[in-house]
C-alpha cells in the first residue's frame, strides 16, 4: 500500500461547482509550506479532472484522488514552489 | 453579430438555398413509384447521391441518406455489429467519438456485447499503437473512429487506424461529421457517415456509406427504402440541396478553409498572450481548419458565454455548467484538460479576419471582468 502524506491544510469544497474548488485551492495553497500537502474535498465531477489539469498548468503535483464515503474525492496537491 | 458555432451547424449555403426552394416545387413526389413526378423525384434523388458519393469517394450504391448524423452513426454502428456478429461481439472506440458512437456502445454493452475505449493524448489523439492492440482482440467485429475531433478540432490518424484494421480484417466506420466538405475523406473506411447541416445544407439529412463487402444488417424492423440500411420516406428537396452544399463547399474547401485556418490559427496564437491563465486546447497543426478551443482558469463558461453573446459573438462551450448533464464534456475529461471556463470557437465559411479580431479584442477584458467579479486575485 502506498503511504498517503496527510494534508497540511483541507479544503471543504463539498457542494461547490468549479471554478470555485479550483479558486480556492489557488487562494490557499500558499498558506502551506513547501512540499506539504493540500486536500480538496469536491464532489462536483468537474474537479476531478479540473484539479490534476491545474496542478499540471501550475507546476503543482497532483499526489492522488480519493473516493470519499459519502460521494466526491479528496484530492491531494503538493506544493510545488 | 459574429457566428462562431460552425461546428454545432454550418449555415446553409447559399447553393443549398437555391437548391431546396427547386426541389420543393419539383422533387416532392415518392420516388419509389412508377409515374412521372415520381421518377423525376428519383432521378434528383439518385443525382444527388451520386454527387454526394463523388465527394465523399464512395460508389453511388454504396450510399445511403438518414435523418440525421446521429441516425448514420448509430444505424453503421449497429448494423455492421449486427452483420458481423459471427466474427465476435466486440467493439473498439476512441475515447474522445461522437456521443452518438459512445451510446451505440453502450446499447451494444446492454445487449451482451463488449467494448473497449482506447484513451488519447493530451491533445485528445488516439495512439495507433494503442488502437491496434485493441483490435487485434480476437472476436472485434467493430472499430470506430472520427475524423476530425468536434470539440477541439484535433485530426484523429485514420489512415494508419485505417491499415491496421485492415491487417487483422476488423471494419472501421469513419465519423467524418467534422470534415466532410472540408477536407478530402480519409482513405481506408468501411463505413463513413456524416451530417449534411455540419457542411450548409439543412438539417434532416445525414449519410451513410457503406463499402461494398461490409458485412452490415440493418437491426432494425425490415423496410426497403435505401437499401434496406435506412427506413423510412426520403426527404429528396433536403437531399438535393444536401448534395448542392456538399459540392459547393468541397469546391471552395482549398482555398475557404485554408483562409479559415490561418484565422483559427490567429486565434491559437494570440489568446495565450492576452488572457492571463488559458490553456489552448487540441492540436495545434493536425486539426480541423475551423475549429480552436481553450480554458480560462478560474473562469465559469456559462458566464463568459452569457458574456460572449452580449458582445455579439455566438461560441459554445464544453464546460458542465453550460451542458444539460451538468457534467463537463467526455472529450475534455479524457484528455484530462481544464474544463471549467472552456469556448470553443469554430468558424463557419465567410468569418471574416475583422470579426476574429473584435473577438480578439473584447475577450481579455470579458475574462478579468469575470475573475475579479468572482474575487479571484
Amino acid at each position: 500500500m502506498t503511504e498517503v502524506t496527510a494534508p497540511a491544510l483541507t479544503i471543504d469544497a463539498l457542494g461547490k461547482k468549479c471554478p470555485i474548488p479550483i479558486i480556492m485551492l489557488a487562494e490557499q495553497i500558499n498558506h502551506v509550506p513547501l512540499n506539504s500537502v493540500v486536500a480538496v474535498l469536491a464532489d462536483d465531477p468537474a474537479a476531478y479532472t479540473d484539479v490534476p489539469a491545474w496542478c499540471r498548468l501550475k507546476s503543482h503535483r497532483h499526489v492522488g484522488s480519493y473516493e470519499l464515503p459519502g460521494g466526491g474525492w479528496a484530492i491531494h496537491v503538493r506544493r510545488n514552489y | 453579430m459574429a457566428y462562431f458555432d460552425a461546428a454545432s451547424t454550418e449555415p446553409l449555403h447559399p447553393r443549398a438555398r437555391e437548391a431546396l426552394l427547386e426541389a420543393v416545387d419539383v422533387g416532392w413526389a415518392d420516388p419509389a413509384r412508377p409515374y412521372t413526378q415520381s421518377r423525376r423525384a428519383h432521378l434528383l434523388l439518385e443525382q444527388a447521391r451520386s454527387e454526394v458519393a463523388e465527394v465523399l469517394g464512395a460508389r453511388p450504391d454504396e450510399v445511403s441518406f438518414t435523418s440525421s448524423g446521429t441516425q448514420a452513426v448509430h444505424l453503421g454502428a449497429l448494423g455492421t455489429l449486427h452483420g458481423r456478429r459471427r466474427a465476435g461481439r466486440h467493439l473498439v472506440t476512441g475515447a474522445v467519438e461522437h456521443s452518438s458512437v459512445l451510446h451505440a456502445a453502450q446499447l451494444h454493452e446492454r445487449d451482451g456485447g463488449t467494448v473497449e475505449t482506447v484513451g488519447v493524448s493530451l491533445t485528445g489523439r488516439v495512439d495507433p499503437a494503442a488502437f491496434e492492440a485493441a483490435v487485434a482482440r480476437e472476436g472485434t467485429a467493430l472499430a470506430c473512429l472520427q475524423s476530425a475531433n468536434h470539440e477541439v478540432g484535433t485530426l484523429q490518424p485514420v489512415a494508419e487506424v485505417a491499415e491496421a484494421c485492415r491487417r487483422h480484417g476488423v471494419p472501421l466506420l469513419v465519423d467524418a461529421a467534422q470534415t466532410a466538405g472540408r477536407l478530402p475523406v480519409p482513405a481506408g473506411w468501411s463505413v463513413l457517415t456524416a451530417s449534411a447541416h455540419k457542411w450548409g445544407g439543412p438539417a434532416g439529412v445525414g449519410v451513410l456509406a457503406v463499402r461494398k463487402g461490409t458485412r452490415f444488417r440493418s437491426f432494425l424492423p425490415e423496410d426497403e427504402r435505401e437499401r434496406r440500411r435506412v427506413p423510412g420516406f426520403e426527404n429528396v428537396p433536403a437531399i438535393v440541396a444536401a448534395a448542392a452544399a456538399l459540392r459547393a463547399m468541397a469546391e471552395e474547401a482549398p482555398e475557404e478553409q485554408r483562409r479559415l485556418s490561418e484565422l483559427v490559427g490567429r486565434i491559437r496564437e494570440t489568446i495565450p498572450k492576452v488572457v492571463p491563465d488559458v490553456e489552448v486546447i487540441g492540436e495545434p497543426v493536425e486539426r480541423a481548419p475551423h475549429i480552436v478551443t481553450f480554458s480560462c482558469l478560474y473562469v465559469d463558461g456559462e458566464v463568459l458565454l452569457g458574456e460572449l453573446d452580449k458582445a455579439g459573438f455566438a461560441v459554445s462551450s464544453g464546460s458542465s455548467c453550460t451542458a444539460s448533464t451538468l457534467r463537463p464534456s467526455h472529450v475534455l475529461e479524457a484528455m484530462g484538460v481544464l474544463t471549467h471556463g472552456n469556448v470553443r470557437v469554430s468558424l463557419p465559411r465567410g468569418a471574416t479576419a475583422d470579426e476574429v479580431d473584435r473577438f480578439l479584442a473584447v475577450l481579455p477584458e470579458l475574462v478579468r471582468r469575470i475573475r475579479h467579479d468572482a474575487g479571484v486575485a
